[in-house]
């Protein structure tokens, strides 16, 4: 066996793709998992068809998953892989495209036979006809090592064909120096009550460690050392995960029950996966017969005084419409998740895109102003639907919770947070009878009382027609509507009385300010840092609350030349910036259901700063 | 129960609320049906039935929709949540499932729980939420000012449909037997002691209780249910369902309703040949019948069965959930947010 050359790097983005069915996803969260535990900082991008299993060996039916960790501080899940690990033939084809130039090719070569050259549109064999002469191509038939691995066993071939990734994992695991504790554990897990499948998936794993390990293949093997984070204890966490534990936090806090009252949407329905789980936190949650039910049986438990949650994705929202609408007249707390993706209609329900803040701004009938909260990395959705939570119960008011496709599904490092340090939330109940109206106001935040069903001498009615000041009685009158249109919308804008004021990462003036919202914050993070190394003026403000917004943003945006909001989107957030603060704030737009690549908003800067020179 | 909630729930109700009367139940607000309209006996029989069921007012809620029946928690002086088109079972039910203490009330019309609404109707009658329902039907839309509705029948001319409805009617009670509901009854407007004892059958059953009420729009759909209600013809086109009491009706009780198969029809008692001993005595724990006297509803020549269908018992919805956080609670412990937070593969950086 030759001695094996150890190289050590900075960063490594892979991607692992294969058919939908051949497990790519599990695949790329057993590494992330790994590679976590490991200390690297990391980012992932889970790319999956809509399909669950699309007939195999087809180019739409291709799952792929990136990982880009490092030992430096990672942003984004990586514009351009370096190694590419490809299933069969239409895995290569659809992916080469994002492999960097010398880039490192693992194919399975048995997924390269003529039928998956032909779905995959190759004329021929890419393997072997030299067109991947500039990458550096390790062909392997991973499909018959993982049967060999496992003959003696007689399993079926459907069996030996499922457990192919785990061969894959095995390699990866040891090109990059990972220990396979951590998916060893799983599998023992997972599998505890299927021995056979337990024990064919960990011969397999090892079978690929091994390979690797032996075989004259691959000359250089790679060690990533753990990044510079903040002391403290970690654990790597999804967007969706981390909203759905916010929320439970934010119930604990409050001393509420957490209702949540949800539709299965894609991809959305892990948070109500994740939920059903923590009955022993007096979770309640119900998976209702439609969108419209989820939102109103949340506002009715809401009424009963519970923390009523919705969520949902887009053509979700627009369902639930009408009901937020009434949720913005009664003053009841409510929260809706917006996990958005592709649109308009069903649109890439599996891809990401940031085209909702719009519909969350202005997507209902009348004047029916809602806050608007936005995640911008996975781990950060614990905190918005935290911080969601203790507003909407401080202002007695529906809230849009926004995160992504990319965020909720995506995952990173979460510095654990003190739970006994986070901020309290302490709604109170109207228990008192003298003096009660159920429209008299708070001086400070101008919420309406919460008096809850059951409290003896407080009946009263609230629905949607309109109310009259104070006394919540129907009123139609011309000035009492006018007077509660602009109070509703008075009360929202309070909230930018406690919201921190937006801050510029860098300098508070220059040339070039790139202001983002939600999920593209590590891209343009990583843009403007690049841009700054090289001594430009470019400065990066990202807006957390987009209704309202912070206090400071349009003495911010004065003090800048020029004016860049790239967004997943056709240019919402610049349109309203534009109309808020008559600024020249220009768009870059990308809809493709894809994040942005750092590389795409550097250039953008690039165009403008030569512009202005 | 949260900890905040429990804190509600042990204040005692001021002295006024021991022991109520049905003015007790009469909200500050003025009633606008227009005048002559069905839906002022329903109020009428409700505020009377509800004294007498023991729960003070403070922990009842009427919820509704939209349309004229849905005005009716305005004028009930208890907790109360007009909401939007269709959507009153959904909410009642959000509500049941976060406070199964308190005593739900849906009120909704034709138009708002079997059109918009329909949907919620059913999932609600299937999950069998301990919620009271009742349906105003006209067979009419009126608050939008008289188009047809999911039960107004076939070849009804209305603004919407000047040559004649060709929508075919709904049979409300059939439609709820067929949602698994578990208790289904119906009754008239006009028939104060009927309706007040059939509320109170609803009010006392476990599940969900779905009561149609055959309610006269005397400006948009005048008459559509007179003849089971006056005088003159009532006896003849009316048949009252009571448990364990053949089926019989006319004014001398001189008709009955025997099983032909499965098929209902009427037999005089006058002429020798029948006898009651030969009638469809009325078992309301018996789904199978409920379903063959539901569907004598729109049958030429079978009198209208009014009274209760169907009371069955099946878990009830709300406890089913509480007993599985009560279980996962047992099982492992209260949750603790620390522990959760700090689960899983966890490493720290020095």
């Amino acid at each position: 066996m030759a001695e094996k050359t150890i190289q050590n790097l900075e960063e490594v983005t892979i991607r692992f793709a294969g058919d939908s069915g051949d497990g790519m996803q599990l695949t790329g969260t057993q590494f992330t998992n790994t590679t976590a535990i490991l200390g690297n900082d990391l980012s992932t991008l889970p790319d999956y068809p809509a399909e669950i299993r699309a007939p195999a060996g087809t180019l739409f039916g291709v799952s792929g998953f990136q990982i880009h960790f490092g030992s430096t501080e990672i942003n984004t899940p990586g514009d351009q892989c370096d190694v590419l690990v490809a299933m069969n033939a239409a895995a290569l084809k659809v992916n080469l495209g994002s492999l960097i130039d010398g880039g490192t090719i693992i194919a399975n070569s048995d997924g390269f036979n003529d039928k998956n050259l032909k779905l995959a549109g190759y004329a021929s064999n890419p393997l072997t006809d030299g067109s991947l002469q500039k990458y550096h191509l390790h062909s392997v038939d991973i499909t018959k090592l993982t049967g060999l691995a496992i003959q003696d066993m007689n399993l079926s071939s459907k069996l030996v064909d499922r457990s192919k990734n785990f061969f894959a994992l095995g390699m990866m695991y040891w090109m990059y120096n990972r220990p396979m504790e951590s998916t060893i554990n799983w599998i023992e897990k997972k599998f505890g009550n299927k021995p056979e499948i337990k024990e064919a998936n960990l011969r397999v794993l090892k079978a690929g460690w091994n390979f690797s390990e032996t075989t004259e293949i691959f000359a250089v093997r790679y060690e990533v050392g753990p990044a510079k984070l903040a002391p403290g204890k970690y654990r790597n966490i999804t967007g969706n995960q981390a909203l759905a534990w916010g929320l439970i936090a934010a119930a604990k806090k409050a001393k509420l029950d957490l209702f949540l009252g949800s539709y299965p949407i894609t991809p959305a329905s892990d948070i109500l996966h994740e939920l059903s789980v923590y009955k022993h936190f007096g979770v309640k949650t119900f998976q209702a017969e439609d969108e419209i039910a989820g939102v109103t049986s949340a506002l009715g438990a809401s009424f009963g005084g519970a923390l009523g949650v919705t969520t949902t994705s887009g053509p979700g929202v627009a369902l639930k419409t009408e009901a937020i609408g009434l949720a913005v007249m009664v003053e009841l707390p409510l929260i809706i998740v917006n996990v958005q993706r592709g649109g308009p209609s069903t649109g890439l329900p599996t891809k990401t895109e940031q085209s909702d803040l719009l519909q969350s701004l202005y997507g209902r009938n009348g004047e029916a102003p809602v806050p608007i909260i936005a995640a911008a990395t996975p781990a950060d959705c614990f905190e918005t639907a935290f911080e969601a939570s203790r507003i909407a119960l401080k202002y007695m008011t529906p809230i849009f919770c926004l995160s992504d496709g990319y965020l909720g599904n995506g995952s990173e490092p979460w510095l654990i947070p003190d739970y006994n340090a986070l901020p309290e939330i302490a709604p109170k109940f109207r228990t008192e009878k003298e003096g009660f109206f159920p429209y008299s106001r708070d001086e400070q935040t101008l919420s309406r009382p919460w008096a809850i069903p059951g409290t003896p001498g407080l009946e009263h009615r609230i629905g949607g027609l309109e109310k009259q000041h104070i006394t919540g009685n129907v009123n139609y009158e011309p000035l009492n509507h006018e007077f509660m249109i602009k109070m509703r919308a008075e009360k929202v804008e309070r909230i930018a009385n406690e919201i921190p004021l937006a801050e510029v990462e860098g300098d508070s003036q220059g040339d070039l300010l790139v202001v983002g919202w939600g999920g593209t914050y590590g891209s343009i993070k990583s843009a403007v840092a690049h841009h700054r190394q090289k001594g430009n003026s470019v400065f990066h403000l990202h807006l957390r609350w987009l209704n309202p917004m912070p206090r400071n943003v349009g003495e911010i945006l004065y003090k800048f030349k020029h004016i860049l909001v790239p967004e997943l989107n056709l240019g919402q957030l610049v349109k309203v910036l534009r109309a808020k603060y008559l600024v020249p704030a220009v768009g870059l737009n990308k809809i493709q259901g894809l994040p942005f690549k750092s590389v795409e908003i550097e250039n953008k800067i690039e165009e403008i700063l030569r512009g202005t020179k | 129960m949260s900890v905040l909630v429990d804190e509600v729930m042990k204040l005692s109700p001021p002295p006024s609320d021991q022991k109520a009367s049905s003015k007790d139940f009469q909200s500050d607000q003025d009633v606008r049906w227009c005048p002559g309209c069905g839906d002022y006996s329903i109020l009428a029989q409700t505020q009377r039935v509800m004294p007498d069921l023991g729960i003070p007012r403070h922990r009842m809620v009427f919820v509704s929709g939209i349309g004229c029946s849905s005005r009716f928690p305005y004028y009930m002086n208890t907790y109360g949540f007009h909401s939007i088109h269709g959507r009153a079972t959904a909410i009642a039910s959000g509500l049941k499932m976060a406070r199964p203490e308190l005593s739900m009330w849906v009120v909704t019309g034709d138009g708002d729980g079997l059109s918009i609404g329909g949907n919620h109707m059913i999932h609600l009658l299937r999950r069998n939420l301990d919620i009271n329902v009742l349906l105003f039907n006209n067979q009419i839309y009126g608050l939008t000012k008289g188009q047809y509705s999911p039960t107004s029948e076939k070849g009804k001319v209305t603004k919407s449909s000047p040559f004649g409805s060709i929508d075919y009617p709904f049979n409300p009670a059939a439609l709820a037997l067929g949602s698994s509901a578990t208790f289904v009854a119906r009754t008239l407007d006009r028939d104060p002691k009927h309706m007040q004892a059939i509320i109170k059958r609803a009010a006392e059953h476990k599940g969900t209780s779905f009561v149609e009420v055959y309610q006269n729009c005397n400006v948009f759909n005048d008459g559509a249910f007179f003849q089971f209600t006056e005088k003159d013809t009532k006896d003849d086109t009316v048949v009252y369902l009571e448990h364990g009491k053949p089926l019989t009706f006319g004014k001398e009780k001189d008709k009955g309703i025997r099983l032909n198969g499965f098929s209902p029809e009427v037999v005089s008692l006058k002429d020798g040949k029948w006898s009651v001993n030969d009638l469809l005595v009325h078992n309301e724990k018996d789904t199978t019948l409920s379903f063959i006297l539901a569907d004598m509803t729109y049958k030429a020549g079978l009198p209208r069965p009014i009274g209760i269908f169907l009371a069955i018992d099946r878990p009830v919805y709300e406890q089913e959930m509480v007993r599985q956080i009560v279980f996962a609670q047992e099982k492992r412990g209260d949750g603790d947010m620390v522990k959760l937070l700090n689960s899983g593969d966890t490493w720290t950086v020095q």
